[in-house]
């Protein structure tokens, strides 16, 4: 059994400090602290979050006795995970088909991002109004 | 340029709402304490707009309406006619379009045109964020040699992406506009769907 570490996961603009089993590419945590740090649970319906659920395909496979696998905690979220198991550090991503799924509502994502001075401003703040957003850089 | 255009249609109920796609707020700076902006001017640092609105290269422009539906959705388009002799675009056709949405409501497209229009993400390219993520955040922990290898596998997994593949470049020592960049274009510019469609000067176009 491989000594608990820790482990950083990214999610969003999180690092979340966890204790993880390393055991060659295989990340796996307890699920307590799973649940604590993403707000995922395994229940009998499946891998929960409040009162939304995923059906997860094989159980044993995500948790066994050594914990939560992350890679297939990852996969049963459809969301996409790179590892680096050298560095101790892991960053989760969104899911492809939730992203396009919101697109496709034509709605415009919200979002909040500080100005120079690190005030946040949102998207929101501006309907009623046309805006044009343009995403630029110094590069 | 888009603080004139808000000084000028302001009053017609637009705004322009800048967001640079920049690794530090100071690089961004010079460019926004020049243009004195009065609208919002944002720093998207962790690429939280690039990656809800899907952005693969800059400039790239939305049209966003009242009721915050896209109607046009992400272009390259440019303000002015810096870059020109580059990429062969002019200004002033989507400059004139954008006053003729303003004032008279031309030029949204119908859902199912934008809908068609949209480039999609792909469990790819999501990989590649999740890299390019992990990647920054090493990079910002002292590790710029892991952090090299996930820039790197997030380039070979979203190689149309220059929000990754260019925007790494000056977090990983590299100069944006140097041999590389020369390098990469020769691969060809990343497209929006939306290249397709002309911006015919002012007026709806035929799609």
């Amino acid at each position: 059994m491989a000594i608990a570490e820790t482990f950083t996961l990214i999610d969003g603009d999180r690092a979340l400090p966890l204790r993880a089993s390393l055991d060659g590419d295989t990340v796996r945590v307890e699920p307590d602290v799973l649940r604590d740090c993403t707000g995922w649970e395994l229940k009998p319906e499946g891998l929960c979050q409040g009162d939304s659920c995923v059906p997860v395909r094989d159980r044993a496979l995500l948790a066994g006795a050594r914990g939560v696998d992350l890679a297939v905690f990852a996969r049963a979220l459809d969301r996409p995970l790179a590892i680096d198991v050298a560095e101790r550090a892991a960053a989760l991503g969104r899911s492809a088909a939730s992203l396009c799924a919101r697109l496709a509502t034509l709605e415009a994502p919200d979002f909040s991002l500080p100005d120079l001075h690190g005030r946040m401003r949102s998207l929101s703040e501006h309907r009623g109004k046309k805006a044009l957003l343009i995403a630029y850089a110094s590069w | 340029m888009w603080q004139a255009l808000y000084e000028e249609l302001g009053s017609h109920g637009f705004v322009p709402i800048t967001v640079a796609l920049d690794k530090d707020p100071e690089d961004a700076r010079p460019y926004i304490e020049r243009a004195h902006p009065t609208h919002p001017s944002l720093i998207d640092t962790e690429h939280v707009v690039a990656e809800l609105y899907h952005l693969v290269n800059v400039p790239t422009m939305i049209w966003i309406d009242e009721q915050g539906r896209i109607v046009r959705p992400h272009d390259s388009q440019f303000g002015t006619d810096t870059f020109t002799a580059f990429h062969g675009k002019q200004s002033a056709p989507y400059l004139a379009a954008l006053r003729a949405w303003v004032r008279e409501g031309k030029g949204v497209l119908d859902p199912a045109t934008v809908r068609s229009h949209q480039l999609l993400p792909t469990p790819e390219t999501q990989l590649a964020r999740a890299h390019r993520a992990l990647a920054w955040w090493l990079h910002r922990h002292g590790r710029p040699e892991a952090a090299e290898r996930h820039f790197v596998r997030a380039g070979e997994l979203a190689p149309k992406d220059w929000t990754i593949r260019r925007g790494s470049m000056p977090i990983r020592g590299i100069n944006p506009m140097g041999p590389e960049f020369f390098e990469l274009a020769k691969e060809g510019v990343p497209l929006y769907p939306m290249e397709t469609l002309p911006v015919e000067g002012g007026t709806s176009r035929k799609v």
